[in-house]
Formats: C-alpha cells, sequence, structure tokens
C-alpha cells in the first residue's frame, strides 16, 4: 500500500500532519490555461482602462439606434451646485447621484477637472481618447482570438468539458456549496464546485461574447458587413450600453473572485495558476476522483 | 497510509518570506504596468506597433465586408430632430463668409490632381447630375450616433467624369475651415473602394433642406462606412492623388495628423 501511495502523492507535498485530513499535490491547470489566464489578466485591465478613457469622451449611455442627447440612460457629468460648487454627478435612468471627486468631478494633477472617470481609472491617464483607442484595440486584437480559441477548445475537447460543465450531483448540491461559502468552508478538491462551474460558463459563453460582439458592432464598417449584429443589440447606442453594462459585470466577477481567492486559500490558489500545482484533500466530500492529472 | 503522513510531517512549513516576497514583487510589478503604459504611449516603436493594429482593423473589416456591403439605411420616422453638428459650426474665413452671404453664388467646386479632365463645378451644376438620397447614421467617435437624411452626388459619378489616372490611389477632401481656429484647413481622404461605394456622396442637402452652414453648407462628404471624422465638412477641392505624404502632416487628414487612425472603420 505505502509504495503505491507514495507513488500518487507529490514528492514535497507539505503540511501533512497526523490526525489532519490528508491531502495532496496536483497538476491543476495546464500551461496553455495558466498563460491564457494571465494574459487574459492584462488585457482585461488594459480594455477596462482604456475604455473608460474611450467612455470619457461622451460619457453619456442611450438606448435605441442613435443618441437621445436630452435623455440619457446614464450620464456622468460635472454642474455646479445651488451654492456655487462645483459637482460631479452621475444620472442613472433619471435619478441624481453626487459622486463628487470620483465620477463627474475628480483631482486632475491637483486640480478638480470635469472628467467621467478619474484620472487613475483611464488610460493613459491624460484626457486622450485616440490613445485610448489605440490601447484598446491593441489589447483586442490579443484578447479575442484567444477567447474565441478557449472557447472552441472548451467546447471540442471532452476533458474540457467535463471540468467546466456541472454534473447533475454538483448542481443538485448548490444550495449546499453556497451555505459552506457562507461559512467560509472551502473544500478543496481536483473539479470545480456546481457554483464555480455556472459562473464560469456564465462569463465564458455569457459576458465574453455579449462584450466582444458589442464591441465590435460599434464599428461602421462592421455594421456594413453585419447589420444584423446590430439589429441583435437593438441599435447602436443600446450596443454601446450592452458594452458598458457587460464591462461592469466583469468587474463584478473580477471582485468575487479575487475576493474567493484570497479567503479560500490564496497560496494554494495562486500557485495553482501560477506552476499549476494545487493541493487538495483526498477524501473528497462527494466521493468523486479526481479527474485533472 | 500513515507511514506517508508522518514521512510527509518532516517537511518545512511554507516559506513566508518568499510569498511575500513574491506578493511584493506582484504589487510592484502592477504599479509599473499602469505607469508603464502612459509612458508607453510616448514611445515611437510602441506607435509603431499601434499603427501595425490599425492595418489589421484595415484588412479584417476589408476581409469581412464586400466592397459593396452597404451601411443600414432608415426610415423617415427615425431622423434626429436636429442634427447635431460637431468641430466647425461656423467657420470665420473672409472667403467663406462671403460664400455665405450670397448664398454660394460664387462657390466653385475643384476636381483636379491624377485626373485626365479636371473640372470645376457650381452649386447648380452639382444639383443638376443625378442624386442619391439616403437616410444613415451618423457614428462619431467620441461615441455618440445621429441619423440623418443625406442628399447629394455620388462620388464614384463625378470620379466617371474627371477618369482618375491609373496611378491615383487616394481621394482627398480640402476644406475650407481651420478647424477649432488652427493654422491647418480641414481635409480628409478616402481610398478608391470607399471612393466608389454607391453611399458615398458630396452631399448638398440635409432632411430636404439646403445643408446648413453648422453641418457644412454647401457641400459635404458621406463615407457611411467611416466614422464622423471622416465625413469632410464645408468641402472646395477635390483632388486624386498616389499618395497623401506630402499633404499637410502626411497621415491623410486633419485628425489622422493628430494621431487618430486613418482608417475609420472601427
Amino acid at each position: 500500500m505505502s509504495e503505491s501511495v507514495k507513488a500518487t502523492i507529490d514528492s514535497d507535498s507539505t503540511g501533512n500532519v497526523p490526525g489532519a485530513p490528508a491531502t495532496r499535490v496536483i497538476k491543476r491547470h495546464t500551461l496553455a490555461t495558466r498563460l491564457w489566464h494571465w494574459t487574459n489578466l492584462v488585457c482585461l485591465i488594459v480594455l477596462l482602462m482604456s475604455g473608460l478613457q474611450i467612455f470619457n469622451a461622451h460619457p453619456a449611455l442611450y438606448w435605441g439606434e442613435q443618441s437621445d442627447f436630452a435623455n440619457p440612460f446614464i450620464a456622468i457629468h460635472a454642474r455646479t451646485a445651488e451654492d456655487g460648487e462645483r459637482m460631479g454627478v452621475v444620472r442613472i435612468a433619471g435619478q441624481a447621484f453626487d459622486t463628487t471627486g470620483v465620477l463627474g468631478l475628480s483631482d486632475d494633477n491637483g486640480q478638480l477637472r470635469e472628467r467621467a472617470f478619474p484620472r487613475w481609472a483611464t488610460l493613459p491617464g491624460d484626457k486622450w481618447l485616440t490613445m485610448g483607442r489605440n490601447w484598446h484595440f491593441l489589447a483586442a486584437w490579443i484578447f479575442v482570438p484567444l477567447v474565441v480559441a478557449y472557447l472552441l477548445y472548451t467546447l471540442l475537447v471532452p476533458q474540457r468539458r467535463r471540468a467546466l460543465f456541472p454534473t447533475w450531483v454538483q448542481l443538485k448540491n448548490i444550495p449546499r456549496t453556497l451555505l459552506d461559502h457562507a461559512r467560509l468552508r472551502f473544500h478543496h478538491e481536483a473539479d470545480y464546485n456546481g457554483i464555480q462551474k455556472l459562473t464560469y460558463l456564465l462569463v465564458l459563453f455569457g459576458l465574453l461574447p455579449v462584450m466582444i460582439l458589442s464591441g465590435l458592432t460599434m464599428a461602421p464598417s462592421v455594421n456594413a458587413a453585419w447589420p444584423w449584429l446590430t439589429e441583435l443589440f437593438g441599435g447602436r447606442q443600446s450596443a454601446r450600453t450592452f458594452h458598458f453594462l457587460c464591462a461592469t459585470a466583469l468587474i463584478g466577477f473580477f471582485v468575487v473572485h479575487i475576493a474567493l481567492v484570497l479567503v479560500s486559500g490564496v497560496f494554494n490558489n495562486l500557485r495553482s495558476m501560477v506552476s499549476g500545482r494545487y493541493r487538495i484533500q483526498v477524501e473528497a466530500h462527494d466521493g468523486s476522483e479526481p479527474k485533472h492529472d | 497510509m500513515t507511514d506517508s503522513n508522518t514521512r510527509l510531517s518532516t517537511s518545512p512549513e511554507p516559506d513566508r518570506a518568499r510569498r511575500r516576497l513574491l506578493g511584493g514583487l506582484c504589487a510592484l510589478g502592477a504599479g509599473t504596468f499602469l505607469t508603464g503604459c502612459d509612458r508607453l504611449s510616448e514611445s515611437a516603436p510602441v506607435r509603431a506597433t499601434l499603427s501595425n493594429v490599425e492595418q489589421l482593423s484595415y484588412k479584417a473589416q476589408r476581409l469581412i465586408a464586400s466592397r459593396q456591403a452597404l451601411a443600414k439605411e432608415f426610415d423617415e420616422s427615425q431622423i434626429a430632430p436636429v442634427f447635431r453638428p460637431n468641430g466647425t459650426t461656423n467657420p470665420q474665413e473672409d472667403y467663406y463668409r462671403a460664400w455665405v452671404e450670397n448664398g454660394f453664388a460664387d462657390w466653385r467646386l475643384t476636381i483636379d490632381g491624377l485626373v485626365e479632365e479636371p473640372m470645376t463645378l457650381s452649386l447648380p451644376a452639382l444639383r443638376e447630375m443625378a442624386s442619391r438620397t439616403q437616410i444613415t447614421r451618423h457614428d462619431c467617435v467620441e461615441g455618440w450616433s445621429c441619423i440623418g437624411q443625406w442628399t447629394g452626388v455620388p462620388l464614384a459619378d463625378l470620379l466617371d467624369r474627371v477618369r482618375p489616372a491609373d496611378t491615383a490611389r487616394f481621394v482627398v477632401f480640402h476644406c475650407a475651415d481651420h478647424t477649432y481656429g488652427g493654422s491647418d484647413l480641414y481635409y480628409e481622404s478616402l481610398d478608391m473602394i470607399e471612393a466608389y461605394h454607391p453611399q458615398t456622396l458630396l452631399a448638398y442637402d440635409l432632411n430636404g433642406e439646403p445643408l446648413p452652414v453648422a453641418n457644412g453648407a454647401p457641400i459635404r462628404l458621406r463615407a457611411e462606412r467611416q466614422l464622423g471624422y471622416k465625413q469632410a465638412k464645408y468641402v472646395m477641392r477635390v483632388e486624386l492623388v498616389e499618395s497623401f505624404k506630402q499633404l499637410h502632416g502626411g497621415k491623410g487628414g486633419y485628425w489622422e495628423d493628430r494621431g487618430y487612425d486613418w482608417w475609420a472603420g472601427i
């Protein structure tokens, strides 16, 4: 027995003490996944910040084909309050919010200036639409082909499908998994749990495609080539609004993702995405065997 | 099992110092990355890379859109009540003021450069030619859109009349206005594919009325598969060239000389 166990246990597995659940280190992520993950991080930061620079050139969003300038769905601007002070305002569907200091009016090289998103959130920091566009398109040309390749890879390779599509048991266990998450009790298993899988599927096959397609459809020449795409979004300004809302949703995903990485064993999680090695509990709770070797 | 556990428990504790160092390096990396991007925006090789990206977008869009693919046309009911003017809205040049005062009676459009038969046309002469009317959406590089109805002469018909030389590769539009009071006159350029596109017009009417001064009177360019800054207003002269390197900043347009992409299809 001890011979065979030794053979599967990684030689530098650490931290196992008698009485504690046995663990072992597996290879969780392939090199391709790890490279893709970190390339995505860089691309998404550039895309987000340059996107905010582009948004700042006309900080208002509308529904439909064109801009109803008097009635934007969302607008970020500065105005003079009744007491004569300048203030930053975000208007969403007619409701106004005071956002002075961050949105609408913020510090720009020691001076309060009107700009939708503040200097620290845009790329470049200065108001510079064309450079923002350049960075956006450069990052998009790296990001989009890789996303498309990854989605195809995920759909076509059975092993990848198993890694991302939840099993019936995992779906049934979602309430329990949610409860465990709320208690910060994380089970370190080779397989993702049901919530993780559904979230990744939503991001990969929902948010990212909408993000990419709504971005493409804003280009007038793509619009001439594929008019159905604009119609799918309900018009060019709707597409622009969806692009912005999806970016917001991706930030939401990013925040939750980072929070869970931090609280569920930050070193183990980070290592799995750097070297691929991930420590799991040997006796998995749902009895499933590790599938990624 | 116990065997292996006992053996493994002798392994050292995780190296906290190494982890802290790695964390620090990550934070440093992120900070450097962001200020780096700002600084990179100024560097020549980076700008060269970015212009290669423009070429990539240009070729990809030429690949997916056929030469004749039309920009979407809209219903009369969708026309915006006011077509938002942008850039120069009231040129102050003396010659332009004089044209406005006499209703553009003295105004002439010159078409020259690499053509077999250069010509000069008055506004009534342009209006007598076959026209095209289209209701299209104007997409500004800033992000907003506005729908308007344009009537004008298809540029292809004018080009057929002047007969471009084989060496002609671009059509340049020289305008009457100094945008934002700068030293350069506004100008723009299209390649022959966009120039001959059926929706590319020299438009003289907006929403059935003569083009207002704010929107580019007496004629403006409509190139419907391109962003707003390509739609040159106050066009005075159409010049066919082999290259626009010798003109103004050499990038083929007023905004292009200020860093914007020449390919305005995205």
